[in-house]
Parts: structure tokens; sequence; C-alpha cells
């Protein structure tokens, strides 16, 4: 018997496949990037059906609110709105799609003949918020990942600023 | 096999989700298209680690897994965009296929 849960899960599966069918066989770059924001926003909203509610949050702010601005960006900056050129080609169509088929088949394979190490949790371990539980992970077991993981958005940061004003190189011989 | 929603459904979806990213990075030519089936790919593993995670007792540390990934996505994104400039300034396209100046 299906309840309100698992209706909400298929529509959110469902957002999240075809939204991405459409980014990864859309012909025009622009529709693939606002495609590619409904499947983020369905990972969100499988992020709230899995009772994430902190990782949900964060989804949004730095997929949507970030990445995808800066994909929309890179998208703008790098093609001749003026030309044709904005439909993008493929290559090597055949190989890839059996390449992907076969991946697909053998996770699916895998996943279904598994005998996962499940552990039932009650339900007021899932209705708590997990922010706390994040924070005290934060500062206790994860400190080092966590420094480490500020040095590198700061590099990361100085980096791309660098990398991106660099003036024209001499034409290459 | 049951319509229930359990562990194995989440992932599913998350596998198709990844083999759809990994035939965008192989086939597309515009290197910016290449970088979002690098972004289908990190969502995917983040769907597996949130939804192990939840099945196995809600333990909290798959969710920082995630967030790391997060991280690092981010960064990922921020640098190769500004390689991605770099290359059209000098090249004045983005087709990877096209880029191979060090191969000749």
């Amino acid at each position: 018997m299906l309840n309100l849960y698992d209706y909400i899960f298929y529509f959110f599966a469902i957002v999240i496949l075809g939204s991405s069918f459409v980014v990864v066989f859309s012909r025009n770059i622009v529709h693939s990037a606002f495609a590619l924001l409904f499947t983020f926003f369905g990972v969100a909203g499988f992020y709230v059906l899995l009772s994430a509610d902190f990782l949900a949050i964060t989804q949004l702010l730095v997929y949507v609110g970030g990445i995808l601005v800066l994909l929309l960006f890179g998208v703008m900056l790098t093609n001749n709105i003026v030309n044709v050129e904005i439909k993008s080609g493929t290559m090597q169509t055949l190989p890839a799609s059996l390449i992907a088929a076969l991946i697909a088949g053998l996770l699916c394979g895998i996943f279904y003949v598994s005998n996962w190490y499940l552990v039932p949790t009650t339900p007021e371990l899932l209705n708590n918020t997990t922010a706390v539980a994040i924070g005290y992970a934060f500062i206790t077991t994860w400190i080092l990942p966590f420094e480490v993981a500020s040095v590198v958005l700061l590099v990361a940061m100085i980096g791309a600023v660098i990398i991106a004003r660099r003036e024209k190189a001499p034409e290459v011989e | 096999m049951t319509f229930t929603v359990s562990l194995n459904h989440f992932i599913f979806v998350s596998a198709i989700l990844f083999s759809l990213g990994i035939y965008a990075v192989l086939t597309r030519r515009n290197a910016i298209m290449v970088l979002m089936g690098i972004e289908l790919i990190l969502n995917s593993a983040n769907i597996n680690f949130v939804a192990f995670s939840r099945y196995a007792g809600m333990d909290v540390n798959g969710h920082l897994a995630a967030i790391f990934v997060i991280f690092l996505a981010a960064c990922e994104a921020a640098v190769a965009l500004a390689i991605v400039l770099n290359i059209y300034k000098q090249f004045n396209t983005v087709n990877v296929d096209e880029v191979s100046t060090m191969k000749d």
C-alpha cells in the first residue's frame, strides 16, 4: 500500500531523472543549464525525504545559489551569443552510451543482489534536526578535515581569481 | 522488489543519475557541459551517502561526507571555470577536442 511518502518519492525521482535526461541530451547548452536547476531541486527534495534537513538547505544554497550561477556565467562568457555556436555537439555517442548503460546495469544489479546492513531507526531520531549533531561532529571527530577544507576553499578562491584575471599570453607558435 | 520506498529505491535513482553524468562527460564537446556531467556524478554520490546514513541508524557521519563533497564541488567549479575562461581567451573555443596544442 503506497502512502504519501512513496508518492512524494516517486514525484522527486521523476523530476530528477527527467530533468537530468534534458541536461544530458538537450542540444542547447542554456536549456541544459536550466534543467540542471530542477535536478538540484529534486536532489534537495530527496535529502528532505531522507530527513537530512541541514544538507537540503546546504544543497539549495551552494548548488542552486552558487555553482549553477557560476555555470551560467561560464555559458554566457564563453559562447558568442551572436554566433550559431551555442549549439554544442556530441562525439562518440555509441561507445559512450554502451559504457553508460553497462555502468547503470552493473550498479543496479549489484544494488539489487546486495544484502545491506540496515539498522532500524526510531521516529524521534528521524524527526530531530541534524544541525546540532553535525556541528558537534565537525568540531570533534572531523576537526582536521574541516580545517583542511577551509584552507582548500581559500586556495581555490585565490587561485580562481588569479587564473581568470591573467592577461592574454603571447600567441602559441 | 516492492513499490514501498526503501534504501534500494534511492540508490537505484542515484545509479541512473551517475550513468547519465558519465554519458555527458564522455560525449559532450563543450567543456562546460563536461562540468555539468561532473556535477550530476557528485550529486548521485551525495544521494548515496545520505541514503546509507538514513538507513544505517541515522548516523550523521554520512551527512558530513556529503558536506565535504559539496565543498569540493564548489572549489572545483570555480577553478575549472577560471581555466575554461582562459582557454576561451587563448583559443577562442571551449570545445575540448579542439584544444589539442600540446598533442601536436
